[in-house]
């Protein structure tokens, strides 16, 4: 690269960083405040973006049209964003924080809906901006006027920014509710209008970042979830919390992206290596590593000991006579099931019974472990590429490679794991999502071995299991006995101090229980089903796609296990079922299924904080006369 | 003054008070309202100050700020304050209003979590185990400030364990024991009553 050539990737950074760091400087924001992770905030990037190109039309364009429309659109998402704080979030403060997670990720899925509702599935790009349509010379090359602009509106919204904070009541008010938002409501604060400003503030800013890109980016229906993988990312390299040090990581990150589009492709001790690819996964390998080198972040700080400390979790307690019986039943019924039904309903039995392992595996470690993990699907995918490239590459009988498949994603969950367990909450959350990304990434770009965005077609299972019955009862077993097995070992002495590592880390390191490496196997085991699950998935549909193992399916996992409640033994089953039932009834029936899955979830999210399993409890409880076990528990 | 052992329910009674817990029956009363099913920023506006045991100084604002947050207008029947007051009350705040929170002794910290809560012109006050882990001479003064604080008229509820401090400011004290009050009478009269003081107060 020549030195001007450096200059202009340099200053193409800087300009791709403005959005960047205003998405991140508001999701950091309604975080520090709310701690609400709001996973809708790429849906209000989004948002801002479609409608600055809509008002643009509507005020007639030229220059009203274009910066009136920004900033129309910016205060509209703001009063978005005021409104979802009053209507929806104000009810769920006190719920678990994975649930309002869940709860911002409907909110999303119903954004979305809405957006391809009233915009269409056309990628729509804007105009030029007026007065800045031209481009300017910079040392010999041609730099468009508008992205000199955004360079500069980044360092002017921090310095706002930084203002409001440090320079008005309402700013400290803030800080101090950051820090400790109850000592703050004792002393007369009051939150209800704090939080709601925080969050219309956090929307402004999400809303302006899109709107901005107006004539840089098309407004695109996936922007949302790659908007807020990327805002995340920033938000936990700068440091949770941090407006500062989103900054300083939105620039880090847009400046290393930056740079792999301009070196290109390289030839490298004679192999060309294709740094332009690499974008896909550069933010994600920064993440990882400023994680393992500082875990809170470039600027960020040890978050303080929980004051309140949490409910306490209810103790698991061995399911009840009752219960076991019930359980017989239906696995009774599920052996005998192929006798009544066929054809479709065996399939989507299949993939129940398949997404209920990969669900209690991971309850296994969040509920259990503690540990939150938001890329489970890397040892899905993991399990069903490692099954699948044995059988097809390695020419592995189906029933070896069904049962190595597994053990690839166990070798995967004891790499990442290892850097995982030495976090705690939402850095660890973040660290195992940067992990599924770059295994995502891997399969998505390794052509010739992995197949590529084709994913590899042609695995099937031996011949004796290629019937739909033989496959149903090898899927039954198979998660039967994984299901079975994760369920017993949270009763064995293991399970026992996993759970006293959760509950209180400092006194079981004291009684001599080495947390971590407890932590580590507990993470291995859950990815070594997974794994399975994910095998067994490989093998029943004949071909698979870097999808396996993408965030979504992570996704999925997580809202499968918070449907059923995270701390309930069967509630992971229960929200598989649910879920993937949900997913096949309502995705073949509905153009909108994903509006109307989220409407879905957030009505559950609202009306059983404790999840499904929870709630059914609760009404076992009440219809026994409240002898049974705590609802919980079950 | 509540007296009492350690877990004997003295700090749980003051947070039910300004409602950071939620009691699970009974009532209470401030300022001739039931408060105890309201949020606590609406107890606090009431005019009901609380100084928590362990502090609680927001660490990333400086002296300044920390006061801020905890100021409300003035109203009716109780003592005003304002930054430059409670300087001359604590006149080592005075001396390093930039500082951040985090960069204080307990001492002064002790100082400032007072003064906050005094920024809200409360007309009763809330003191949790003011005397906690402080050095001698510091409790001294932090007796000195109570006596201070009761002159200007403000109600002041102390939780204590260290009854040679109370002695110095209370008048009536009330002991606690597994949540119920055990002994009410005159700060005088418990000190004379060794008996009680052996049953409810001696570890």
């Amino acid at each position: 690269m020549t030195a001007s050539a450096i200059l202009i990737q340099f200053l193409n950074g800087l300009a791709s960083a403005s959005s960047l760091f205003m998405v991140a400087a508001g999701l950091s924001l309604i975080f520090g405040v709310t701690r609400i992770v709001n996973f809708a905030h790429g849906s209000l990037y989004m948002l801002g973006l479609y409608l600055s190109y809509s008002l643009f039309e509507l005020l007639g364009g030229g220059p009203l049209g274009f910066w009136g429309g920004v900033i129309a659109a910016a205060l509209i998402v703001a009063v978005f964003g005021a409104l979802v704080e009053v209507l929806l979030l104000r009810r769920i403060y006190h719920a678990p924080e994975l649930l309002q997670l869940l709860a911002t990720f409907a909110l999303g899925l119903i954004v979305k809906d809405v957006a391809l509702w009233v915009w269409g599935p056309e990628d729509l790009l804007g105009p030029r901006a007026p007065g800045l349509a031209g481009a300017v010379e910079i040392a010999g090359r041609r730099f468009p006027e508008y992205d000199l602009f955004l360079i500069a509106i980044g360092p002017l919204v921090l310095g706002a920014l930084w203002l409001l904070l440090t320079r008005t009541r309402w700013g400290t008010l803030v800080r101090a509710a950051t820090e400790d938002r109850e000592m703050a409501g004792a002393l007369g604060v009051n939150q209800r209008w704090l939080f709601t400003g925080v969050f219309a503030l956090g929307s402004l800013l999400a809303g302006l970042g899109g709107a901005l890109q107006l004539p840089r980016e098309p407004a695109q229906l996936f922007l949302d979830l790659s908007v807020i993988s990327d805002a995340f990312v920033v938000v936990v390299v700068g440091g949770l919390g941090s407006i500062g040090g989103a900054f300083l990581a939105a620039l880090l990150i847009a400046e290393i992206k930056s740079f792999c589009i301009g070196l290109g492709d390289v030839t490298l001790f004679g192999a060309v290596f294709s740094f332009s690819k690499l974008t896909l996964v550069v933010e994600f390998i920064v993440m990882a590593v400023v994680l393992v080198l500082r875990p809170w972040g470039l600027l960020g700080r040890a978050p303080a000991v929980a004051r309140s400390s949490g409910a306490v979790e209810p103790p698991l307690v061995l399911p009840s006579p009752k219960l076991r019986l019930a359980g017989l039943a239906m696995l009774a019924a599920l052996v005998l099931l192929p006798a009544v039904f066929s054809g479709y309903t065996l399939i989507l039995m299949i993939d129940i019974m398949i997404f209920a392992l990969f669900s209690v595996s991971l309850f296994f470690i969040m509920g259990p472990g503690g540990m939150h993990s938001f890329g489970h699907a890397a040892y899905f995918g993991l399990g069903a590429y490692g099954a699948g490239l044995l059988a097809l590459k390695g020419g592995v009988p189906m029933e070896l490679a069904l049962a190595l498949g597994p053990l690839c994603a166990a070798i995967g969950a004891l790499a990442f794991g290892w850097f995982c367990v030495r976090l705690s909450g939402v850095y660890l959350a973040m660290l195992t999502l940067a992990f599924s990304q770059i295994a995502w990434s891997i399969v998505f770009q390794w052509d010739a071995f992995t197949g590529g965005s084709n994913g590899l077609v042609g695995i099937w299972p031996a011949a004796w299991l290629a019937s739909k019955e033989a496959y149903y009862y090898l899927a039954l077993s198979g998660c039967g006995l994984g299901v079975f097995a994760l369920w017993r070992i949270l009763y064995s002495p293991f399970g026992y101090a996993l759970r006293a590592g959760r509950d209180s880390p400092l006194r079981a390191d004291a009684i001599g229980i080495d947390v971590r490496t407890l932590q580590w196997a507990g993470f291995t085991l859950a990815g070594l089903a997974a794994g399975l699950a994910g095998a067994l998935y490989a093998f029943s549909k004949g071909s698979i796609s870097p999808e396996t193992l993408s965030v979504p399916r992570s996704v999925d996992g997580l809202v499968m296990v918070l449907l059923g409640g995270i701390q309930s033994l069967t509630g992971p089953v229960w929200g598989a079922i649910v879920f993937t039932w949900l997913q096949d009834v309502v995705a073949r029936e509905i153009d909108y299924w994903r509006a109307v899955l989220g409407a879905i979830i957030l009505l559950l999210v609202l009306a059983f904080p404790g999840g499904l399993a929870g709630a059914l409890g609760r009404l076992a409880t009440r219809l026994s006369g409240g002898k049974a076990a705590p609802g919980a528990a079950t | 003054m509540l007296l009492g052992r350690n877990g004997a329910g003295k700090s749980t009674t003051m947070k039910s008070l300004i409602g950071l817990v939620r009691p699970l029956s009974g009532e209470i009363a401030f300022a001739g309202r039931r408060v105890e099913r309201l949020q606590p920023y609406q107890i606090a506006r009431l005019g009901l100050g609380y100084v928590p045991e362990e502090r609680r100084i927001f660490t990333d604002l400086n002296v300044m700020e920390n006061l801020e947050v905890g100021r409300q207008p003035p109203r009716e029947n109780a003592p005003r304050w304002t930054p430059e007051r409670l300087f001359e009350l604590f006149p080592n705040l005075g001396r390093m209003r930039d500082r951040p929170g985090g960069r204080m002794s307990g001492g002064e910290q002790q100082m400032l979590t007072i003064a906050r809560t005094l920024m809200g012109n409360p007309s009763a006050i809330l003191l949790d185990e003011p005397s906690e882990g402080l050095a001698p001479v510091i409790v001294e003064q932090m007796a000195r400030t109570i006596l201070e604080l009761k002159r200007e008229g403000l109600c002041v509820l102390l939780s204590e364990q260290n009854l040679h401090f109370a002695q110095l400011v209370a008048d009536r004290a009330y002991i606690v024991e597994k949540g119920q009050i055990r002994y009410s009478g005159s700060m005088a009269e418990l000190a004379a009553d060794d008996a009680v003081r052996e049953q409810y107060l001696s570890v």
